[in-house]
């Protein structure tokens, strides 16, 4: 399989734009015609060739130009990477994870040669070849976690576990959903998850934390996670809300079809092996509502999950004011045919 | 996927008796190839055919963890206990097939530490030897204090004060030397964490002492697999998958409900982790809770049970599974 890269931005012209093949692999997230909040996790495993659940770290043709808007926000803004002292090891283990699995899944792509600890590195999409000693951070140009999550589409929180809690004490975040890496740093579990509504009385932290304390090496688990941005920003980061909140403002029927986007997260969790950390990529993609209806079932479906979501979420997910008018462009495209169960187009 | 299975196949490369009652066992993986890389203080569960009965035994890895040619465990033979060490010592031979899990760590180092305490008695050793060879590798501060009954018994002490000059401090029983802990403790730098495996009574007075002394609960940190009670014999109704099992007298909750086909998630196998947490739907009788797992108030309630290590006497007992 060849990749065809695209040329594109995701600010100022936003020329980001989904191919045929994109638009059939998006991760729709709705599983039936309504949403609440779940640990709705399953293991990792490589699921349905093609999709985005196929490989252990996704590759996809927005790969360059992401990483080109990950450099440019972090030449902005550096605190976006962050990493306590006691975790370097935990970016040994990330290093190791990204490129074995990279070179295994995608061989035409990238190449890992290893004479003992010296590694050589070969990532052809952006003509990096860097030979370097694993563990020793003096070969490289950055810390291990920066150096592979430059190199690596989605964002990355890399968690201590102690004390039968999971702390945010490293990562690299430039395409977050409204959250802040500095703000976060050092917080644990239920500090960061603070601002989420409904989910501390129903539980599902508590549970969370249990299963992901749980995770061993060699079973990774996944979940998808999803919210609305309008254009396709992959930076809509609290830091930078001045700029791209006004942006929610102004939708109209003319518009909304091209300017809004489903955002939707495809969440992994592997355990460390070296450091006994717990690594959190969340992986963001992004589709015009106007490509999202060219698939009829997810149309009507997504119809009646942003009409029936409960005020609280809407709220939460940041869309409140824009929910009327998303519901009144997408009845266009409901005409009450039932939907299948699961998430794939029915014409599979 | 790259990653690896739950389960690892490995093969039997050396039996090795270290004196009367340890015997380490190295294993490479079957057909060959890297085992996965550890953190230090991981141990693995290794499934014993032993005739109809399957044993699964937590044992912790004390190999060098990037070593990834072999793991190496070692095995304290106990003539009290329900079988799985003298399955080891006696029907394990080299170049024997068997089955372990991924290494799982309940016991890692905290990587803030400015330095690392450990206390160790007898077979409690092992975690530590994994976690000295990945301090020693990134240059991290640490001290050992192993107790032992004798200097024949002493596993490994000799060569462990080799390998670690000045950093290693063995203790004989026979020779009435003990650790003076209070001293010990008042003498630590700021920013230590204590790290104790060993007998319960060991655990227990470490950790008193410390908390006597002020050290911050989160500072000190242990490791205690509990092996399962013996007991008399109970029944149990399995509500979900609608099954009746009998739990024989040395056989755990846990155990029986796998011999029945019951899916009954688990880790450490010795009531630490909590992963086989179960709950109870209805009883008629009384809990006997030997796990580290439930609070007080959870063992009083009477709505959870771990099956890795607790029973049950009395008429009924219906549980989630």
């Amino acid at each position: 399989m060849t990749i065809q890269f695209n040329d594109e931005t995701f600010y100022g012209d936003f020329t980001f734009k989904n191919s045929d093949w994109a638009i059939k692999r998006f991760p729709f997230p709705f599983h039936e015609d309504s949403y609440m909040y779940s640990v709705n996790m399953e293991p990792h495993k490589s699921y349905r060739p093609g999709s985005v659940f196929e490989r252990t770290f996704d590759v996809d043709e927005h790969y360059v130009s992401e990483m080109k808007d990950r450099a440019r926000v972090l030449a902005n803004d550096p605190l976006r990477c962050q990493s306590l002292p006691h975790m370097t090891l935990a970016g040994w283990d990330l290093v190791e994870l990204i490129m074995e699995a990279k070179a295994a899944e995608y061989p035409d792509l990238f190449e890992l040669h290893k004479d003992g600890n010296r590694w050589r590195w070969i990532n052809k999409p952006l003509g990096i070849d860097d030979t370097f000693t694993f563990l020793d951070e003096s070969t490289l140009p950055y810390g291990p976690m920066e150096y592979i999550t430059r190199q690596t589409q989605g964002d990355f929180a890399v968690l201590d576990q102690r004390d039968d809690n999971l702390w945010m004490d490293a990562g690299m975040v430039t395409t977050q959903a409204d959250w802040s890496l500095d703000f976060d740093i050092g917080m644990n579990f239920f500090e960061w998850h603070a601002p989420v509504p409904k989910a501390h009385e129903m539980g599902i932290f508590v549970r969370a934390l249990k299963f992901l304390l749980n995770i061993q090496q060699g079973q990774p688990a996944r979940r998808l996670n999803w919210t609305m941005t309008v254009n396709p920003l992959l930076d809509t980061s609290p830091e930078n809300y001045h700029k791209w909140g006004v942006m929610k403002q102004g939708l109209a029927m003319e518009n909304i079809g091209e300017k809004q986007h489903l955002r939707v997260e495809l969440q992994t969790f592997f355990r460390l092996p070296r450091s006994n950390a717990l690594v959190f990529p969340i992986r963001c993609y992004l589709i015009s509502f106007n490509d999202l209806v060219t698939v009829p079932k997810w149309a009507r479906r997504l119809h009646r999950v942003i009409r029936d979501l409960p005020e609280e979420l809407a709220t939460y997910k940041g869309f409140i004011d824009n929910r009327p008018l998303m519901v009144e462009w997408l009845s266009q495209f409901d005409d009450g045919t039932p939907t299948s169960d699961g998430i794939w187009p029915d014409d599979d | 996927m790259s990653a690896g299975t739950a389960k690892l196949n490995v093969t039997v490369a050396e039996v090795k008796p270290i004196n009367d009652l340890v015997t380490r066992f190295k294993f490479v993986r079957t057909g060959g190839g890297d085992l996965p890389t550890f953190s230090g203080g991981a141990h693995t569960v290794v499934e014993m055919q032993d005739g109809d009965i399957t044993r699964l035994n937590a044992y912790s890895l004390m190999s060098n963890p990037a070593d990834r040619g072999a793991y190496t465990i070692s095995v304290r033979r106990d003539d009290q206990g329900r079988g799985g060490s003298k399955f080891m010592h006696s029907k394990v031979k080299e170049g024997m097939e068997m089955v372990i899990s991924n290494p799982v760590n309940l016991f890692s180092l905290d990587l803030r530490a400015k330095k690392h305490l450990m206390l160790a008695g007898g077979i409690g050793i092992t975690p530590f030897m994994a976690q000295m060879h990945q301090l020693s590798m990134m240059g991290g501060n640490f001290e050992l204090h192993y107790s032992v009954r004798t200097a024949s018994l002493g596993t490994y002490a000799k060569e462990l004060a080799e390998r670690y000059p000045g950093k290693v401090h063995i203790y004989h029983d026979d020779q009435k030397e003990a650790i003076d802990l209070k001293t010990l403790l008042a003498n630590q730098p700021l920013g230590t964490h204590i790290y104790v495996c060993g007998p319960k009574g060991m655990i227990n007075w470490v950790h008193s002492t410390a908390e006597d002394m002020g050290w911050p609960r989160e500072a000190v940190h242990s490791e205690e697999f509990l092996a399962p009670a013996s007991g008399k014999p109970f029944e149990v109704k399995c509500a979900v998958s609608n099954k009746v099992v009998q739990v024989g007298e040395h056989q755990s909750l846990l155990e029986a409900l796998e011999a029945a086909g019951i899916d009954a998630p688990y880790l450490c196998r010795g009531g630490a982790c909590g992963q086989c947490e179960t709950n109870v739907i209805g009883y008629d009788g009384k809990f006997l809770h030997y796990d580290h797992w439930l609070t007080d108030e959870q063992k009083a309630g009477g709505k959870h049970i771990m099956p890795c290590v607790s029973r049950f006497e009395g008429k009924t007992l219906v549980l989630d599974r």
